[in-house]
């Protein structure tokens, strides 16, 4: 691991009741760029980012996280919410989970939850509507409108999120986990079910996130076009093992990949990796 | 040494009785994700049935014993049935797609339904009955304290046993168990694959309450007593036995109704027996928060 | 009883007069074979001890008569209001009717409930029932807090107005202190069991958090009946002191409230001042929920009721979110307990039954998992429909059974399903109930 690394991943592995879903996965992911984690369906993917986000707990391994401050974190060893809250890692979710009986506005108030909670004295001052509360509620819902303001959904903020077409509930999803000011931004494939235009389009959010306030981005994605337009860096999986590690460049000639991404019909593969070039 | 003995014999008569309540909620529950809260008094009501039955059928003449329990046992039997099927068709299908918290509120109104349905057609009052099987059997005996054996105990594992062995056939071995079976694992998947969803959650409304009623009707036998309440107790007693065995499992839920009597029988034995129902539910949360998927469960991973 | 009340084949054009007919009978059939010897035969202990029975054949006649007209007339409605159903037809009315009138309401409301002690001033009986509605609003409003705003199904709630009703029943008997004193200690012994049952029971979800909670409370209740030297056991607690205006008695003696103002002593006195205690406490639990709602811990359960996963992703404490909950919520009941206990002045662990519970849930799902007024309404209608059969007591628990099944069939959302916004910018529309979700745990 080089100064310049947020995320460090060594010799993990997850087991569920004997299947292997990832073993003896190393990787790294660099500060203030945007890591791609990519493979075949049931490579392991979500399997890494629950491990990272403490869902799963891995049953060897060890995950570091590095703040800029220098401080560091065991993300193995921390409890989920922790890890959110401390070593201030966010996360999006593959099937979508938004609070969906609550407003736009409500779902990015609640990814602010805990500053809100210190500055309403965990309750007390907040109930009794202490000024300094007042003040930070204000500022939370400046935050929030910054975002919907980002992600063009500031004229709905008020709807409730579960009425959302879905594209608009994925870029939420995102601007809900920036709300809460990570360090470093988990997306579980975030251009899944999106349309060509709209997947631009969240290129262009990402990469914009990563340039406006540095924060590190790691995430898994199908939508090669996606990938290999914003990826810095970018890990192949497959069968829980890394099979391959660079640069887009480096990612698209590799006959490994190639190879394993599509299966034995290299040619469609080849095809996909060039199409999306 | 004998003392225990006597009472793990008490024990497993209990637990038979539980057990075969209990195969009623893990049916219903693995079928619709939902706990029966009516179930107990299903059970209440088997006893009732077999009480009135019983006595009618004595005072018009028959009297052989094994005809009398064979009667009763069949007029339990279909009409505690008919009074599952009736629950099922009232307060759970109408809501089969609604808010979760509706049908379990529904379910809870319809326990009441029962229970004080018994109460304002039969009276308050507990009824009683003269023993109908008599007898048994003096296993061992040493220092005056004799160990026994009796007839009714014999008669309650055999029965549950046979009726174990009829259900594993009707769940293994028929269509009707293939189509359960299927609908535990996905009801739309089943619906489009021909099998008939709200007839098939009828049958497991109607094979549970069967069940239960001979429960009530073992019960009446072992203790000579049923009342309009007896429902609600003995139904978490149950709910806690397939919890134990792990919900969903049918040889689970025997297990845990066994595991539960003895328990209790044990607890009433060396302990307190006004804190028997303590120990019940005590056990209940405990096996909940150490142990969640029962003892033949199987275990859930979190899909995140 | 036995007619379904919704059946896919029923969405056909109108059905002639025979197809009615056919499922009238079959009801019918139905009907007698669950009543033939439940209702058809009475049996009673003898005067000999021994079971005797007789038959009731005219009232089973009459029943499965009844259940056949009842089937007929049903199946009539439906025939002719088409295939749309009846009862989604009504709510909808209803809702529209009930948000236009909700900004007059609920200051109208609050104007009447005030005004009920001087209006009824000489209606002793309209004063108690008016009593007995506050303190189910109270509970419900407090239960609202766990099962409404956090998604916690809690069939146990009975269990922290027990130990609020026995909190200060023996606080006060044993050391003398005073109502005032015994409120907020009530309260927080309350919570503290609140917290105490919560902390094992809280990774449980849905049906498996509901019996375990329902367990609880029947143990409370078993604890209470059988620990004699503390509680009195199944006789209870008497004797238990009357609240205080604050120290003054209200009393008739030269010390009381009546002397000291010089008017003339009336015991209606009491009751009005009983009347706007649990007033004052009922809108301290309805100012506390608004309140909490707009703050970070109110969100957070709101959020734990949508997705527990995407609040945990957030950084959310869950288990301690949850706890505050049940902590509140139990804080609430206690508060009612206690004040239930200086009403009756002899609390005994009958009053604390299962059916409590029930009927407390009952309450906040009929009123709209939520909604304070949703709730206010639904304690009004279960608790005034429940006196109405005050002279059919061995009926009421039948009825409230049947009510509840009919209500949750009529309006499984209950009254005021839609959910306010805690916050907005420019708007605040109502959300619809359907996307508004029920919570897992």
């Amino acid at each position: 691991m080089t100064g310049s690394d947020i995320l460090e991943v060594t010799h993990l592995s997850m087991t569920f009741g004997g299947i292997r879903a990832v073993s003896d996965l190393s990787f790294t992911a660099g500060r203030g760029a945007i890591t791609a984690l990519i493979g075949p369906n049931g490579a392991g993917k979500t399997t890494v980012f629950n491990c990272i986000t403490g869902f799963y707990k891995p049953t060897t391994g060890m995950i570091r996280l590095v703040h800029d401050d220098n401080r560091d974190f065991l993300l193995e060893r921390l409890f989920d919410f922790r890890i959110a809250k401390r070593a201030r890692v966010a996360r999006t979710f593959q099937n979508i989970r938004l609070f969906s009986g609550m407003t736009l506005l409500e779902n990015l108030m609640v990814a602010q939850h805990n500053p809100l909670m210190r500055a309403s004295g965990f309750t007390v001052l907040g109930l009794f509507g202490a000024p300094g509360y007042r003040a930070a509620e204000r500022a939370a819902i400046d935050r929030a409108r910054h975002w919907l303001d980002r992600i063009g959904l500031i004229a709905r903020a008020d709807d409730a999120a579960g009425n959302l077409p879905y594209g608009d509930q994925r870029r939420l999803e995102i601007a809900r986990a920036m709300c809460t000011e990570p360090a470093l931004l988990c997306l579980d494939e975030p251009a899944a079910g999106l349309n060509a235009r709209e997947s631009e389009a969240l290129g262009e959010l990402l990469l914009s996130i990563r340039g406006d306030t540095g924060t590190s981005l790691l995430l898994i994605e199908h939508d090669m076009s996606v990938v290999m337009g914003i990826s810095d860096r970018i890990v192949v999986l497959d069968h829980g093992v890394r099979i391959a590690e660079g640069t887009p460049k480096e990612i698209r000639d590799d006959p490994r990949v190639i190879a394993a991404y599509l299966g034995s019909d290299e040619e469609d593969a080849v095809a996909e990796m060039e199409g999306s070039a | 040494m004998d003392y225990f003995a006597q009472q793990l014999i008490n024990g497993i008569a209990l637990g038979s009785i539980y057990g075969l309540i209990a195969i009623g909620y893990t049916m219903v529950y693995g079928i619709v994700g939902m706990i029966n809260f009516a179930h107990g008094d299903i059970f209440m009501i088997g006893g009732f049935i077999a009480l009135i039955s019983f006595l009618v059928l004595v005072s018009i003449g028959v009297t052989a014993v094994p005809v009398v329990l064979l009667l009763v046992l069949i007029v339990a039997m279909a009409t505690t049935a008919l009074y599952g099927w009736t629950v099922e068709r009232i307060a759970y299908r109408p809501l089969r797609h609604s808010f979760r918290l509706a049908p379990m509120l529904s379910a809870i109104g319809m326990s009441f339904v029962l229970s004080n349905f018994s109460q304002v057609s039969q009276g308050a009052r507990i009824k009683s009955i003269a023993p109908i099987i008599t007898g048994g059997y003096t296993l061992f005996e040493t220092g005056g304290f004799a160990v026994r054996l009796s007839n009714i105990q014999i008669f309650i594992v055999l029965t549950t046993v046979a009726l174990l062995l009829a259900f594993s056939w009707l769940v293994g071995r028929t269509r009707l168990g293939r189509d359960m079976r299927a609908c535990e694992q996905d009801q739309t998947m089943a619906a489009l694959l021909g099998v008939d969803v709200d007839r098939t959650i009828s049958m497991t409304f109607v094979i549970g309450a069967a069940l239960a009623s001979v429960a009530g009707l073992m019960y009446l036998l072992y203790y000579g007593v049923v009342d309009f309440f007896m429902g609600f107790v003995a139904g978490i007693k149950a709910f806690t036995a397939a919890v134990l065995g792990g919900i969903g499992s049918l040889p689970g839920a025997m297990l845990g109704g066994l595991a539960i009597g003895l328990i209790e029988t044990f607890w009433a034995a060396y302990f307190s027996s006004e804190y028997k129902d303590v120990a019940a539910f005590s056990i209940l949360i405990v096996v909940l928060i150490f142990l969640p998927t029962g003892l033949l469960g199987r275990p859930e991973v979190e899909k995140v | 009883m036995a007619h379904p009340s919704s059946d896919t084949h029923s969405a056909a054009p109108p059905h002639g007069f025979a197809f009615i007919l056919r499922r009238a009978l079959i009801s019918a059939a139905i009907a007698l074979v669950l009543f033939a010897l439940m209702i058809g035969v009475r049996t009673e202990a003898g005067p000999t001890g021994v079971l005797i029975y007789w038959t009731r054949f005219g009232d089973l006649a009459a029943l499965v008569g009844a259940v056949f007209v009842g089937s007929i007339i049903v199946e009539l409605i439906r025939t002719f209001l088409g295939p749309v159903e009846i009862a989604r037809r009504v709510p909808d009315g209803l809702r529209n009717g009930l948000s236009a009138l909700r900004r007059f309401a609920v200051p109208a409301l609050l104007v009447f409930a005030v005004l009920i002690p001087v209006i009824f001033y000489q209606q002793r009986y309209i004063l108690d029932l008016s009593i007995l509605v506050l303190t189910y609003v109270m509970l419900g409003w407090g239960l609202n807090i766990v099962v409404g705003l956090a998604g916690l199904l809690d069939l146990g709630y009975v269990a922290f107005y027990a130990v609020g009703a026995y909190s200060y029943a023996l606080l006060s008997t044993t050391f003398g202190l005073s109502f005032w004193i015994c409120l907020p200690l009530a309260g927080i012994l309350a919570a503290f069991w609140g917290m105490m049952l919560g902390f094992p029971v809280l990774r449980l979800k849905g049906d498996y958090l509901a019996i375990v909670t329902l367990a609880f409370g029947e143990i409370i209740r078993i604890v209470l009946l059988n620990w004699q030297s503390l509680t009195g056991g199944p006789n209870g607690i008497s004797g238990i002191p009357r609240p205080t205006a604050f120290g003054i008695p209200l009393t008739a003696g030269p010390d009381g409230l009546a002397a000291r103002l010089g008017i003339p002593f009336s015991p209606t006195h009491r009751i009005v001042f009983l009347f706007y205690l649990i007033l004052a406490l009922a809108l301290l639990t309805n100012w506390a929920t608004i309140r909490l709602r707009r703050l970070p811990i109110g969100r957070a359960w709101e959020a734990l009721r949508e997705d527990e996963v995407a609040c945990r992703a957030l950084g959310i404490n869950t288990v301690v979110t949850k706890l505050t909950a049940f902590a509140l919520g139990a804080m609430f009941g206690g508060f009612a307990g206690a004040f239930f206990a200086t009403r009756q002045g002899f609390i005994s662990p009958e009053s604390f039954s299962f059916q409590e519970s029930a009927l407390v849930l009952a309450i906040v799902v009929l009123g709209g998992m939520g909604s304070q007024l949703g709730v206010a309404l639904a304690a009004v209608a279960m608790i005034g429909g429940f006196e109405l059969f005050r002279g059919f007591d061995q009926y009421r628990m039948l009825v409230f059974g049947v009510a509840m099944v009919l209500l949750m069939i009529w309006r499984p959302r209950g009254l005021i399903g839609h959910r306010a916004p805690s916050v907005y910018l420019a708007r605040r529309d109502a959300i619809a109930a359907d996307l508004v979700k029920e919570g897992h745990g």
